[in-house]
């Protein structure tokens, strides 16, 4: 490997662009593929481009066989997000357990007497308006959003921002009852029936959660059936390269 | 996926501070095996590790290529299972098989 390659593939995950890197095996010389350029050995080879722009898609490792030739692809992907509206007791649960899932966790609220630092150790907290602050972090597929304020002024204008963005989960704490006069409110702000439909809400899996730590894990035992199935769908039978 | 990157990070500081680096990945599978496709291991020339390639069972062996890998330039292509006459010494214990590639970092 290169020392400009580990340069390139820091840099990508700094500014959370995927990349995939092929490694030829028998020479171990090195093609960077971006979702929108490549550069290296093998950069105009459409075929192998083809294969690692899929392996991108559905974020899986693999050796291919290329016209004889045995090439390695690997995928770096920034490490999923999960942003959390509302600094409130389910998020200090939350946000810890999401950490050692390996997302990359930011929790917002802008009210100061929820979002410190002490209250979320080790974790990014924003004291900002959700919809502000995902406006400077760019929301993508590879992003998770969870509503958990319970008060609509805050609530509403995430979930509005998520469901016009492409993220892979959104969530929104709150009964039934709560999520009916939900959808009346973000139906007159312009959101369709199926964009609500996005929404999970009530939030998490149905496994009869109480305490905070609880609810947690069904929260992330369903983003983590959501993303699991949507790779799957993705991955679909395993396509042998040419 | 974030842990490879924080392995190409050591990988960095040791190269950028003169060292000699090899990186050792997981190619491919068979069976149950610890770790991923992808993951990887760095070595630097005093046999300092960073990150894995098992859960153990094997990284005495790579540390041992990659050390011929950053003396020689050579890259490598290394084979691990229970089927290997070497099973019991650097073997998968949870019988699973793994290739691991280990590179120079030049």
């Amino acid at each position: 490997m290169k020392a400009e390659t580990v340069t390139a593939l820091q840099a990508a995950r700094v500014e959370r662009r995927a990349v995939v890197l092929a490694t030829r095996l028998s020479d171990a010389s090195e093609t960077l593929i971006y979702p929108d350029r490549a550069e290296g050995a093998l950069a105009s080879d459409a075929t192998l481009l083809a294969a690692a722009h899929r392996a991108m898609e559905i974020g899986r490792s693999e050796t291919v066989d290329l016209g004889g030739q045995k090439i390695f692809l690997n995928v770096y992907v920034p490490p999923a997000r999960l942003i959390i509206v509302g600094a409130v007791h389910i998020a200090q649960s939350l946000a810890p357990m999401a950490s050692l899932m390996d997302f990359d966790v930011t929790v917002i609220d802008p009210r100061r007497a929820f979002a410190t630092d002490s209250r979320f150790p080790g974790v990014k907290v924003m004291q900002e308006w959700a919809d502000e602050a995902f406006e400077k972090m760019g929301l993508d597929s590879s992003t998770a959003v969870v509503t958990l304020t319970h008060d609509p002024k805050l609530d509403d204008p995430a979930l509005e921002y998520a469901l016009r963005s492409d993220v892979f989960y959104v969530g929104a704490l709150g009964s039934r009852r709560t999520h009916a006069k939900r959808q009346e409110r973000l139906t007159e702000a312009g959101i369709s029936a199926e964009q609500f439909a996005r929404i999970h809400g009530p939030v998490g899996l149905n496994i009869g959660a109480k305490s905070p730590a609880e609810i947690a894990v069904s929260i992330l035992g369903q983003i983590v059936e959501v993303r699991a199935r949507r790779l799957e769908a993705l991955a679909g039978p395993k396509v042998v390269a040419a | 996926m974030s842990d490879a990157l924080d392995v190409l990070d050591q990988v960095g500081k040791w190269k950028n501070s003169g060292k000699g680096v090899a990186v050792a990945t997981v190619i491919t599978t068979w069976g149950s095996s610890p770790r991923p496709v992808g993951s990887q291991l760095g070595v630097d020339e005093s046999g300092a590790m960073v990150g894995s390639v098992s859960g153990g069972c094997i990284e005495g062996a790579v540390v041992k290529e990659a050390l011929a890998a950053i003396a020689d330039g050579k890259p490598r292509l290394l084979d691990f299972g229970v089927t290997d006459e070497q099973a019991w010494d650097v073997g998968l214990a949870c019988g699973g098989k793994v290739q691991v590639f280990v590179e120079k970092v030049s």
